[in-house]
């Protein structure tokens, strides 16, 4: 996952709203929300920051699939692959 | 001529370091303007002040800590001129030009109050830049559980608590808000906390003896409905600033309100105002997953109102059991001001409302 170009986006989307998170100390199968701490407020400034990152619309019925950070990888990897696709 | 003096920016400060100004003197201010940036030892505060005029002198220097109720610089009120002009010799004016110094600001100790050379001189060398906004040096959190510290205690001691529980239906009010988020991009979207703080607010309407103060000895129902919402600190401890006429404004309004509260809260950069005028609090633990709060009053209020959860339980209806979301609201309440039977109704009140999600 770490390998993904997005991951360090992913992670900087993330310090801007818990700027305490270290990288290292984060694993990619465990629920972020546990890790991290992050209350619903959090969460929803999260997407919001994704959202503005990737420019990829993250309606609220998907939320559910958005539990760790792996998730959130293969998320936005599926969502930005689908974006270029129509485009291109 | 007035004083401006540090308010109590909330029940549990005693005093407050001065940061910054963030006026000087001959210069115009209106209500509401942030004048002084203080640390109270939770958080960093912007000032406002409450009168209009011309700010004709600063008391207190960036980096002192004074006692609330201290006057913090003189104003002088709109009409009135300047007492007398300051008698300045020309020495003095000469060397407070080169160092940068406004003369204005230096106390004189000549004939009359004339500043002298010596008094610019003075100055200059116990000139103080303005003191950094702290972002969370260790000793802030310990500061902090002091001072949280002191206001429960007082709470506990002082206040008459009485705790009432309701399980609400929240079914209505999560489908409601699943169709209003779903047509809507991520930055427009409401959170489901926002719903009975809202709905609490409405509910106080018709409960005004659940909103307000104690104080010497009595009641002052509050003028507006202004929520304190609990917000966790992440660096440890909490503060409840306040969003103000909850029941006046659209959810949407109010999302952006809070959000951006939250956000202040955290970056320690919230306005007195809010730290101080709070009527009654809100606080939500659900996202911790607690099933309901037993919340300790914020003095001078009278009522918190504390929010668990929303979870799937067995509901009956009619002689069926259905799953249902259920939210567990809970009430503290000040005995010295309100009985069970009235704290019993606001929180049905509270419930029917949020049976009516399109109306809040």
């Amino acid at each position: 996952m770490k390998a993904d170009p997005r991951y360090d986006q992913i992670i900087a989307v993330l310090q801007s709203i818990a700027p305490e998170v270290d990288a290292k100390d984060l694993s990619g199968s465990e629920p972020l929300r546990r890790q991290v701490d992050l209350d619903s407020m959090d969460w929803l400034n999260f997407l919001i920051g994704l959202h503005g990152a990737f420019q990829v619309d993250i309606p609220e019925s998907d939320y559910a699939r958005l539990v760790t950070l792996d998730d959130v990888v293969n998320y936005l990897q599926q969502k930005t692959v689908q974006a270029s696709t129509r485009s291109g | 001529m007035i004083d401006f003096t540090l308010p109590a920016l909330g029940a549990d400060m005693t005093q407050g370091k001065l940061l910054e100004w963030k006026v000087k003197p001959g210069d115009a201010v209106t209500r509401g303007q942030v004048v002084a940036v203080v640390d109270t030892s939770k958080a960093a505060v912007d000032v406002e002040i409450w009168q209009e005029g011309t700010v004709a002198q600063l008391l207190v220097r960036p980096g002192e800590t004074v006692p609330v109720g201290t006057p913090m610089a003189r104003l002088l009120v709109p009409g009135e001129l300047p007492a007398s002009r300051r008698r300045v010799s020309p020495a003095a004016k000469q060397r407070a030009t080169a160092l940068g110094i406004v003369v204005d600001e230096v106390s004189g100790t000549g004939p009359e109050g004339a500043v002298t050379l010596e008094d610019v001189e003075r100055t200059a060398a116990s000139a103080v830049p303005p003191v950094a906004r702290a972002a969370s040096p260790t000793g802030k959190v310990a500061d902090m559980r002091a001072v949280i510290g002191a206001a429960m205690s007082r709470s506990k001691r002082e206040i008459p608590h009485y705790y009432l529980g309701e399980s609400i239906p929240m079914a209505r009010a999560q489908a409601w808000l699943e169709s209003f988020n779903a047509g809507r991009p991520l930055p427009e979207r409401l959170l489901m906390a926002l719903l009975p703080i809202k709905a609490v607010a409405l509910a106080l309407q018709k409960f005004p003896e659940f909103n307000g103060f104690y104080r010497n000895g009595t009641f002052e129902a509050g003028t507006g409905i202004h929520v304190g919402v609990a917000i966790a600190l992440r660096q440890g401890g909490l503060v409840a600033p306040a969003l103000h006429d909850v029941a006046d404004k659209p959810l949407p309004t109010l999302m952006q309100e809070l959000s951006d509260l939250v956000l202040r809260a955290r970056n320690a950069t919230l306005r007195s105002s809010e730290l101080s005028d709070a009527t009654v609090t809100v606080t939500n633990l659900g996202d911790q997953g607690v099933e309901s709060v037993f919340g300790v009053i914020y003095p001078p209020q009278v009522a918190l109102v504390g929010l668990g959860r929303v979870s799937l339980q067995p509901w009956v209806e009619g002689e069926s059991v259905q799953a249902l979301p259920v939210m567990r609201a809970t009430l503290s309440a000040d005995h010295r001001v309100s009985d069970g039977h009235r704290g019993g109704l606001l929180l049905s009140e509270v419930r029917e409302r949020l049976q009516h999600p399109e109306t809040l």
